[in-house]
């Protein structure tokens, strides 16, 4: 019997809503690290019993915890990040150099190849790596020595690398990005980096076309075709053909192409979807609709999704790591909001209901298809 | 034995109800007992000081006999009544937030 199960991390928790394959009824499970910052949780596609979950803490810093049993039961693993050599410095937000410090795990990404292997995406930027299930970590250095350093700078969120995607087909090649440097590309594991911005537009920096200082929100590609790269940027949607190493703009006739999350379907993959935030000084839906919008032909074309979702009156935001997609038959997607609820279509996007609605504000989203 | 009195989200990560008790060799003082604390419950190295550098995390702070302690030297003896367990090593979480 098939099913999902949903991984959510909040401000005060993390929660874990399962159902069959249907996707009709859930059940929810959680807050687990009630109290905690869950910015992301994820699972070994290689073992789906076994996740991982960065859960932080203004007070008392970051844990690392792991499951190896599907969610039932989590234990702390290692939570010491250390930067490799002298940190360094990077811009501030005066335009000062600041030193690199840590600050929090946003993302972890765990390997296509190893089960004890995963990567971790951190604030101050920079790129991690466990090869014993999270119990000790080591930095891959070669992306903060890629030379840019000291010009990328945070984003209002922070100076946080929240983007790890792994090809499928090259495990050693592997694009990542940070707010507000950029996105890189490794193609040897991560020992070295390259930026892959060519094509991106900044008007706000001091050079619009820069090799890095843009404000990537979000890359996400079709495992089946991890060359082509789709990306929400702060504002615009893009694209690229090459790897990333050049973008064009797809943002077509979307309403507003501000926004955060971006992710592609699980069959199709010219079927991308995005949220439409009005812009970057209000961050909520335009005229407090709040709309997914879809494009099947790869951007440019986009269409507004909204059967099920309110209309009127609605305020929410939706973060970088707040949307999935599940590999049923019929592609489920699946997004939070910054009022505390989970959205979820059983059909691609036509319509969409509530998993839940009260939960805190959603951080991240991710998916498990289980068979 | 030295008692310790950690927040509540701490007392959740350690896995443990009410006060802790520590033993330590050798002077008391706030380095010592939260050396001993962490070699009884890893869980909570990084949590009360950083690892880099051992130093305090700013939105705790340390009471013990109804004195702020959190600015003084980590080396420095903790009060006579914390080192015989009279009284327990307060961790306080700073009120902050929502």
């Amino acid at each position: 019997m098939s099913g999902v199960r949903v991984l959510v991390g909040t401000r005060k928790g993390a929660f874990i809503l399962t159902s069959d394959g249907k996707r009709e009824t859930w059940d929810v499970s959680g807050p687990h690290f009630a109290g905690w910052e869950i910015y992301h949780l994820k699972a070994s596609p290689l073992n789906p019993d076994r996740i991982y979950v960065s859960q932080s803490s203004g007070w008392f810093g970051q844990q690392i915890q792991r499951s190896d049993d599907g969610g039932k039961t989590f234990e702390p693993v290692g939570n010491e990040f250390a930067y490799d050599g002298t940190p360094g410095t990077h811009q501030w937000y005066d335009g000062t150099q600041h030193p690199w410090e840590f600050k929090r795990v946003w993302h972890l990404e765990p390997s296509l190849t190893d089960v004890d292997t995963v990567f971790a995406g951190v604030e101050d930027a920079a790129m991690f790596r466990s090869t014993d299930g999270g119990n000790s970590w080591g930095e891959l250095s070669g992306l903060r020595g890629h030379g840019s350093g000291p010009s990328w700078m945070p984003g209002a969120g922070g100076m946080c690398l929240h983007t790890i995607l792994i090809d499928p087909t090259n495990p050693d090649r592997m694009y990542i990005a940070i707010s507000a440097a950029g996105a890189f590309r490794t193609d040897d594991s991560g020992a070295s980096w390259k930026p892959i911005n060519r094509g991106l537009h900044s008007e706000y920096n001091p050079d619009p076309n820069a090799e890095v200082g843009h404000c990537v929100h979000r890359i996400a590609f079709h495992p089946s075709r991890p060359d082509v790269l789709f990306m929400q940027k702060h504002w615009d949607i893009m694209r690229s053909d090459n790897r990333g190493d050049q973008w064009h703009e797809v943002s077509g006739n979307l309403p507003t192409d501000f926004g955060f999350p971006i992710d592609v379907h699980a069959h199709e993959p010219e079927t991308i979807y995005v949220v439409p935030i009005k812009s970057d000084s209000e961050h909520f839906p335009l005229d407090g609709k709040l709309q997914v919008w879809r494009s099947r032909t790869g951007g440019n074309e986009w269409e507004a999704l909204t059967k099920g979702l309110p209309q009127s009156d609605c305020y929410v935001n939706v973060l970088r790591e707040a949307m999935a997609v599940d590999s049923l038959d019929s592609c489920g997607v699946y997004f939070g909001t910054t009022g505390g609820q989970v959205y979820a279509s059983a059909d691609a996007g036509d319509s969409w209901s509530p998993i839940v609605r009260d939960l805190p504000a959603v951080l991240s989203v991710e998916v498990q298809t289980l068979q | 034995m030295i008692r310790v009195a950690l927040p509540f989200h701490l007392r959740t990560l350690a896995k443990v109800d009410g006060e802790v008790e520590v033993s330590v060799d050798g002077p008391v003082s706030i380095r010592s007992v939260l050396d001993a604390l962490e070699a009884k419950y890893p869980v909570l190295r990084g949590t009360i000081r950083f690892h880099n550098s051992s130093e305090r995390r700013p939105w705790l702070r340390f009471f013990a006999c109804e004195q702020d302690l959190s600015h003084d030297s980590p080396e420095d003896p903790l009060p006579e009544a914390v080192a015989s367990g009279e009284e327990p090593l307060l961790i306080v979480g700073a009120i902050a937030g929502g």
